[in-house]
This record gives C-alpha cells, structure tokens and sequence, in this order.
C-alpha cells in the first residue's frame, strides 16, 4: 500500500510542476480521484486512480489485482477435466471461448485429433459464446453512456442465446463441455432449427441496437474521436481482438492463425474501422455479432455427421511437453501455454488474457480527458474483471 | 376580508388553509402518480419488462412499499460531513420544489396566490434549488457529490437562461407575467381571427415551447442532461450520501418538480386549466374541469420528458454547455425579437 502512496506522490509532485510551468500566475490544486473498485463504470472490481485538474484527467492509473482468484497456480493441483471448470470463470461472459484454447493445447500435446463434428459443434459454441458475450457489450454501453434501455434489451436478446447454450451444455453460464478429445455430448434434437431463429433474434437486436444507439447523434457526439488508438499504439501495447481491428489493424486469429477449429470451411469477413475511436469499437463489436450470426448458421447448415468424440484414454496423462495455444476470444486474444511433466496435473499454464493488456492502454489513453470520457472509453475498451485478474 | 372560494363565503385564513393543503395534497398525489406511472410502469414497457406487479393489483402500491422501506433507513453521515449544512440541503431543495406550485393556477380560484409577477416567481423559485444541491455537494465531503454539484450549478445556470428568454415571448404575446392573465389570453386569443381554439401558444409559439422543455429536461437534470447525477460514472453526484429519509425528500423533489414545470409549460403553452372562450362554459364547471384539464396536460408532459429520459443517453457536460449557449439562447432571442415584431405589426 505505502508503494502505491509513494508513487500516487511523485506523480502528482510531476503533475504540479507541469501545471505550475504552464501557468504561473494561477495557483491550482488537482484532486486525485479513486474510480473504483466500487465503482458502477468499472463492472467489476477495477480501480482506476485519477489525477485530475478540474474535470481534466493530468494522469490516470489502472490498479488491477482486488479480484486475483489464481487461477494459474490453481491449475496445477487439478487434473486436466478440473481445468476447465475453474477457467470457465476467466472471462464469465463468454465462457465457452476459455475452455477451448486450453483443451486444444492440451489435445496437441497428447496428439489427439477430435472429429469433425466436434471441431465444427465447438466452432458453434465459440461464435455463440461471442454472441453471448459481445450482446452485453453493445447494451452496456449505452448504459455508460446514460441511455438505460438498450441494456434492457440486451439481457433479452442474450437470453435466447443463453437458453440455447443450455440446452445442449445444461449451464447457461458456464458450459463446461469441452472435453480433451471432443465434446461431452452431441447436439439435442431440433436444437438446429431453434438455432436458426435465435440468429434470427439476434440480427434484429443488432438492427435495433442500430437505430437506438448507433443512430443517436447524442451517442455519436459522445463517442467519435473520443479515446483514439492509432494503429501503431494499439500494436505497442498489445491490443488485440475488437480493439485493434478498430484502430484499423488487420488481424484475427480466426482467419491468420486458425487451431483446431473450422473458421476455414466458412465464408466470413473481419471487419475493421480505420478511425480507432470508441465509436470504432463499437461500430466493430457490432459488425462482430452479426458476422458471428452468419457464421453459425453457415456452420448448423454444413455440420457434418460422425462421433463427437475422439478415442481418449479413461484417465488423462499429458505426456511431457509445452504447448502455446491462442485463439480469438471476444475481448482478443486468448491463450494458453500449457507446460506437462507427464502427471495428471499440468506442471505450469501461463494465462494469455486479452482484457489484461487491453486494459493496460489506459494510462496512455486516458491523459487530458474529461472525467466523462473515461466512463466512454473504458466502456469503449470492453475488459472483463475476470479476464484481468484471472 | 372575505373571498368567494368555490362559492363559498370563508375567512382569509380559512381559505389559505384550505388552498394550501389542496395544493399540498394535489402535488404529493399528481407527484406519486407520475412515479408510478412513468418511472414503474410507462420505463418498464419501453424496456420490455412488467415492471412492479406484487404490491397491490398491478404494483399499484409499490410506491408506499418504497416510501416505507426509505422512512426506514439509518440516516447516515460522513465523518467530514458538514451536519448542519447537510441536513439543510434537501430541504431546500423541496422547499423550492412546493413554492414553485404557490402561484401555478387550477381553476378560476384554484390557486395560492395570485401574484402579478406569476412567471417570474416561479423561474425564480425553481432555480432556488441551485443553492440546495451546491450545498449538498459541498457538505458531502465526498468528490464525487462535489463534482457533480458543480456540473450541476454550471448546468442549472446555462439553462435558466434559455427557459426565461423562452418564457419573454409568450410574456410577449399575452401582454402579462400573470399566469391568469396568460392563460386567459390563450382562452379568449385567436389565431389570425380565428377563435375556436382560442390561441394555445403552443402553435403560435412553438420555438419557446421547444426550447421551454429542452432546458426544463436540463433543469430537471433527467436523460440526456443528468451529468450532475450520471450514475455510470459520479454514481449519484450530489445525492451520492444521502440515505433514507433525506434521498427520499431529494426523489420526491425531483419528481415534483418534473410535475411543477409541467404545470407551469401547460399553463405556458397548452392553454392551462382553461378551455377555450369560444365554447362558452360556465365559470362553475370549470371550478371542476379546471383542476382536471391541467393535470392531464402536465402529467401528459411529464410523460414527453420521461419518453426522452429514457430514450438517449447523455451530453457531456461541455456539449450540454455548447448546446444551452451556443444554440439555444439565440434561437429564443430570435424567438422574442420575432414575437415583438408580430406583435407591433398585427
């Protein structure tokens, strides 16, 4: 705590000799102001310490850490089917999404190759997953930015996809179906057609979210050149997902480093934004859900038969080696590097989040904002606190 | 001194009594309808959800449920809190709130006082809650109330302007800052000789109208100009502290208020308790439809703003600045020198 003290001092001896150079004549004292953990902006437990000179940010620092579970050090006391429980809960909105890039670098370890079925059904679940995660995103911040109604309707529309997640994993939350190999089960009967409309849903939410929120002049004013990312910034900080392809960088991992999954076979677009703004994020995220809609319908239509699960030892031993998986999750990259010494347990897993370093770009994004910008940006930003602090 | 109220022949203090707890009542009643109504029941289909359905039939008595549960609270300070000046600031605040109704006519007779100056009595009283809520924030010793106090002064500021300059060109065209007088004007008016609606302002003055509720939206500090209490970022802003019993008179004000401008807007521009000359209705029913008439016009616009409210999400507060000085004065000043030229030549 005195090391947080002691820096919070000399930033803000810096900040004031700063000020006082600028203007001599004017004595004024900034105010440091706590944003969090508490706080109904951060949606978690993040606390961002402010420096600010009337409603002007001097300096601002994320303190990430008040909701540190462990998780990569839990890893190595669980067996590998444990696992994937515990990293359910790292990003908690898309929580099917974790699970995949851990068991696809545990399945290359022990040289599994799941069958096509189950690559094209986890292929299902990791777009549905997006969805599931990305619909709250788009409703969330409108309620940042004070428009309460769009994040009404996100929760019914994300309800729809929520229900059809249940019904094949039995968790609306948390699946925990995927499985060294394969998957647990195969998809429940019907679940196909009752799939079509829930896209169908979801694209109408989309449609709506267009015109409440995104057509808003107020909510354009409000996002449009406020918190710019340029590209290369965006690159040194290690953005990734939605939030560097708005600053205009091509790049997913869907399409330039695809693992195990069957983004390949299907017929998709990544969308980008060249301005980097927080209505670029937005305007991406968006564009996100719908390609994801197109996507699993393309992928229901093309399943192809067969087992949905591999040939697997009863009990899991990962023969010793190290793997590095990542794949695109909906806040950005995501990845595991998996060290086994050949136990039931692994020896070490390395967590690559992506809302860590997404979230690491505040600093430098934040300085001379106004105190309502921060709200728009870290809303714009999209972290979730799990996917920080793991 | 003895004054003919409802027909019937009472002493001054009897009436005054009697005007004032009417008025009371009247307010509280209108006030907790519109609560219902809107913020339970009107916000909750607008986001596809029922809304309260347990307390009474239809959640009907959801609002005395609420108002229990706040009478109930701990009443807590800060530590640094300035007690005395805390405890004082909502009270102004409501204070403001029921003298702004002291001059708002509902009938021939319906009303407090029938002051000459009415319209400027009541922007001058509704604008007494600056002091509340700097107070509050102040008090609070809390940076988030204090910051949004602030926004709330510079906001509340901005905005008078707009709704005064708004208010002149109906001033303007009636001829009186009475509210009597003004809404007897829109009663007996008529629109380039034709009587049979009379002249409500709100068509031969739709600017002031439009500009008249931009800024009440501002001064209520509802969507999209709650900067003061953005709730996603200063959580509350100068209500961050308050608990029970004193947030509870701060939700009534605000509310109350919203009922209070609407009266005052309807009075203004939608002709107020009257109805029009033409259709010749004596002075004895209107002591009747008076009272409903203008509860009707100010809870239908309470409805518009709440529409909006809930609608659009907020300026920041340099834009709602831009907005309120950059636009919407000059549009009202255009408005007067307009309404004084139509005035002088017809």
């Amino acid at each position: 705590m005195t090391a947080i003290t002691d820096r919070q001092k000399l930033q803000y001896i810096a900040a004031r000799a700063a000020d006082a150079r600028v203007n001599v004549e004017l004595e004024t004292e900034g105010m440091t102001l706590n944003i969090g953990p508490q706080h109904p902006a951060t949606h978690g437990t993040l606390r961002i310490v402010a420096r600010l000179d009337g409603e002007q940010v001097v300096a601002a620092e994320p303190m990430a850490g008040y909701m540190h579970r462990g998780y990569e050090k839990l890893t190595e006391v669980r067996t590998y089917a444990q696992i994937t429980t515990l990293i359910n809960r790292i990003d908690w909105l898309g929580s099917f999404a974790n699970e995949v890039p851990f068991i696809l670098a545990a399945e290359r370890l022990m040289g599994v190759e799941p069958p096509p079925r189950a690559t094209w059904i986890r292929t299902i679940f990791f777009e549905m997953s997006r969805i599931a995660n990305l619909i709250l995103f788009l409703g969330d911040m409108g309620v940042q930015l004070g428009a309460i109604t769009p994040v009404f309707f996100a929760f019914r529309d994300r309800e729809f996809v929520l229900d059809q997640i249940e019904r094949v994993t039995g968790g609306r939350f948390h699946p925990n179906f995927d499985r060294i190999g394969g998957l647990k089960d195969d998809l429940p009967k019907g679940w196909i057609e009752d799939n079509k409309r829930t896209m169908e849903r979801v694209r109408d939410f989309c449609d709506e979210i267009e015109d409440l929120l995104m057509g808003s002049e107020i909510f354009q004013q409000r996002t449009r050149g406020i918190g710019v990312i340029p590209p290369d910034v965006a690159m040194q900080y290690g953005l990734s997902g939605p939030n560097a392809r708005a600053s205009g960088i091509d790049w997913d991992l869907r399409r330039d480093n695809c693992i195990g999954l069957a983004y390949p076979d299907l017929d998709w677009k990544v969308w980008t934004h060249p301005d980097g703004d927080s209505f670029a994020r937005f305007w991406v995220r968006l564009q996100e859900v719908r390609e994801a809609t197109h996507m699993i319908d393309q992928l229901c239509d093309g399943l192809p038969s067969g087992p949905v699960m591999a040939k697997v030892p009863r009990i899991i031993k990962v023969p010793a080696g190290e793997a590095w998986v990542s794949t695109e999750n909906p806040l950005g990259e995501m990845g595991y590097y998996v060290v086994s010494q050949g136990d039931l347990t692994p020896f070490r897993v390395k967590i690559r989040s992506a809302s860590f370093n997404n979230v690491s770009i505040t600093p430098w994004l934040l300085r001379g904002v106004y105190v309502p910008d921060i709200i728009t940006i870290l809303a714009s930003l999209y972290f979730i606190l799990g996917d920080i602090d793991r | 001194m003895t004054h003919a109220f409802l027909g019937v022949e009472l002493a001054y203090w009897q009436q005054t009594t009697i005007r004032v707890l009417a008025g009371l009542v009247a307010v509280l009643l209108l006030t907790g309808g519109v609560v219902y109504l809107y913020l339970f029941k009107f916000v909750s289909f607008m986001q596809s959800r029922l809304g309260p359905m347990e307390a009474g039939p239809y959640g009907s008595l959801q609002l005395l449920a609420e108002v229990g549960k706040w009478l109930q609270k701990e009443d807590i300070h800060t530590k640094d809190s300035d007690r005395l000046v805390f405890g004082l600031a909502p009270a102004i605040v409501l204070t403001s709130t029921f003298l702004m109704f002291v001059v708002i006519p509902a009938g021939p007779n319906a009303v407090i006082a029938d002051l000459g100056t009415g319209i400027y009595y009541v922007l001058a009283m509704s604008s007494l809650s600056v002091l509340g809520i700097l107070m509050a924030g102040w008090a609070s010793a809390n940076k988030y109330a204090l910051m949004g106090a602030l926004r709330a002064g510079g906001q509340l500021i901005a905005y008078e302007l707009p709704l005064v300059l708004a208010v002149l060109g109906v001033v303007i065209s009636a001829g009186s800052l009475n509210l009597q007088d003004i809404v007897a004007a829109q009663s007996t008016g008529e629109i380039f000789g034709w009587s049979g609606i009379g002249n409500p302002y709100v068509l031969t003055q739709l600017v002031a109208f439009l500009v008249f509720m931009t800024a009440v939206q501002a001064e209520l500090t509802q969507t999209p100009f709650d900067m003061p209490i953005a709730e996603s970022e200063l959580v509350a802003g100068y209500q961050v502290e308050y608990t029970g019993i004193r947030f509870l008179v701060y939700f009534i004000s605000e509310f109350a208020t919203a009922v209070g401008f609407a009266a005052v807007a309807s009075t203004l521009f939608l002709g107020g308790w009257a109805l029009p000359a033409s259709w010749d209705i004596s002075d004895g029913a209107m002591h009747v439809i008076g009272p409903i008439m203008i509860s009707v016009k100010a809870v239908f616009l309470v409805g518009v703003v709440f529409w909006v409210r809930f609608s659009f999400p907020r300026f920041r507060e340099d834009q709602l600045q831009r907005l309120a000085w950059k636009f919407l004065i000059p549009v009202a000043l255009a408005n007067i020198v307009l309404t004084a030229v139509f005035k002088v030549v017809f």
